[in-house]
């Protein structure tokens, strides 16, 4: 057991049997290598089950949404964040949260990993910088730097940004020069191009809405898409209707999204969503230097204004 | 050849831009006759849905057109709209939609002036364009 695993079900255990929470919300081992799930813990025994490693992909903020209860919740940097956005957006109250950070080291990309395999991976194993990864036939240890998520390779918050106790010491902050780089290639394409990069990214997309699921900015009683009068955006696999569909979904995170990558770890179709939401993480940060989720004070942009804002676009 | 007809659609908030081309039209003050008004409470109600609603159901450009900053009527509606316009214009230039069909003013109701000479420029910049074909929802 690794030691932040071991700080992680310490800290919940003594919470949970403490009753300064009712529940707590972390991860614990998936059923087949590499999908660590999150999983809500309400004795201590269940706390003894939390695990942390390079797979906790997902983002816990979002099973807070609309809670009664008092909640103890695992957080590395990105879900800290989606914490501050709920906090700020009033889905939950700070005093209701015992956040246990985890300053996070990243978290590692599955499909990359299984794209070196040609066989179904039966095991992993991970040691402190590389992880060792088993097929039928196979065994081959690789370094984690090189399988590092595209967005925790370009994150700048590792460390929770809002916390009761952290299960490890704080992490470095890296200075990422050029963090959107990924953005900066899609700009650079004509705008043929740029239509076809969009047409080829969704071109497997079956509407699942896995995305949106998992993500937890997305919590309205009735998302866009399930309205019917008017009805936004037609319901089947047109192209057209899903272009729309991921062209509003993004838009709505809009201001909001912490680039967490959940939704892209939700899609069972690996498209990159992302692709949409790092276009208006880029803008809202050129525009008005905000990067979503840092603090509990300041509004996010479009909830304000500035009566000086750019304005050279509007005739 | 009968060539398809363009249809921009514009959206115009009623406190402002609506009465400019009230004013304009009274005034028989000339301008395209390819516009579709839509009258809107506010241009902070204009949503990224309209819009592509309205490309969505065939139309060849959008206009949207509000009250001057500082003059909402609900006083900061268009400050609002303005952050969002912005987002959503870059958004869609970054999917591959062309930029010029969107277009955005500020126009007061007094301005039918203004309100023909945009509606001029809006129409003399997309009408040329031909026919929209990105984010149009075809008959199956
Ligand atoms: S849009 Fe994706 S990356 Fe952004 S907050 Fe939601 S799940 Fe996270
Ligand atoms: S999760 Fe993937 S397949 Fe499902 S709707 Fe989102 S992009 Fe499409
Ligand atoms: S009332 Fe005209 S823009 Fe708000």
């Amino acid at each position: 057991m690794n030691t932040i695993t071991k700080n992680i079900q310490e800290l919940a255990v003594s919470l949970l049997r403490d009753k300064t929470v009712d529940i707590v919300i972390g991860f614990k081992s998936g059923t087949v290598p590499m999908s660590s799930v999150p999983f809500v813990a309400k004795t201590t025994e269940q706390a003894r089950t939390f695990i942390w490693d390079t797979h906790c992909r997902l983002n816990l903020a979002n099973y807070l949404t609309g809670r009664k209860e008092k909640i103890g919740i695992i957080a590395k940097g990105c879900d800290s964040r989606n914490i501050a956005n709920h906090i700020i957006e009033n889905k939950i109250s700070r005093e209701q949260l015992h956040i246990i950070g985890v300053p996070c080291s990243g978290m590692v990309d599955k499909v990359k990993i299984a794209s070196e395999f040609t066989e179904e991976i039966i095991e992993y194993t991970e040691q402190p910088d590389s992880f060792v990864v088993k097929t039928a036939s196979q065994t081959k240890t690789l370094l984690k730097k090189d399988y590092l998520r595209a967005n925790c390779s370009t994150c700048m918050h590792p460390n929770p940004v809002i916390y009761d106790q952290l299960a490890a010491d704080r992490v470095t902050e890296p200075l990422i020069e050029n963090q959107f780089a990924d953005v900066n290639r899609i700009e650079a394409l004509s705008r043929d191009e740029k239509w076809q990069h969009f047409d080829d990214l969704l071109q497997d997309c079956i509407r699942c809405y896995a995305c949106r699921n998992a993500c937890p900015l997305c919590y309205c009683p009735t998302c866009f898409v399930d309205e019917s009068d008017p009805q936004w955006v037609g319901k089947g696999t047109d192209t057209t209707d899903i272009r729309t569909f991921h062209f509003l979904r993004a838009y709505h995170c809009a201001g909001r999204c912490t680039d967490c990558g959940a939704c892209v770890e939700a899609c069972p179709m690996d498209i990159n969503v992302r692709d949409f939401t790092r276009k208006l993480n880029k803008d809202v940060f050129d525009m008005y230097g905000w990067e979503a989720g840092l603090d509990i004070k300041n509004r996010p942009p479009l909830d304000t204004f500035n009566p000086d804002d750019p304005d050279e676009f509007i005739k | 050849m009968t060539e398809k007809q363009i249809k921009i659609v514009a959206f115009l908030c009623n406190w402002c831009s609506y009465g400019a081309a009230d004013l304009a039209g009274v005034s028989r003050m000339q301008y395209s006759t390819d516009i579709r008004v839509i009258r809107v409470p506010c241009s902070g109600r204009i949503d990224a849905k309209l819009i592509l609603a309205a490309f969505r159901e065939g139309a060849d450009g959008v206009w949207v057109s509000g009250c001057h900053p500082g003059e909402c009527h609900y006083l900061e509606g268009n400050y609002y709209a303005r952050r969002k316009f912005i987002l959503m214009g870059n958004l869609m230039e970054h999917m591959g939609i062309d930029k010029n069909r969107v277009h955005f003013s500020w126009i007061s109701s007094a301005e039918a002036t203004k309100f023909a000479k945009v509606a001029r420029e809006v129409a003399d910049t997309i009408v040329p364009m031909g026919p929209n074909d990105r984010f149009v929802k075809k008959a199956v």
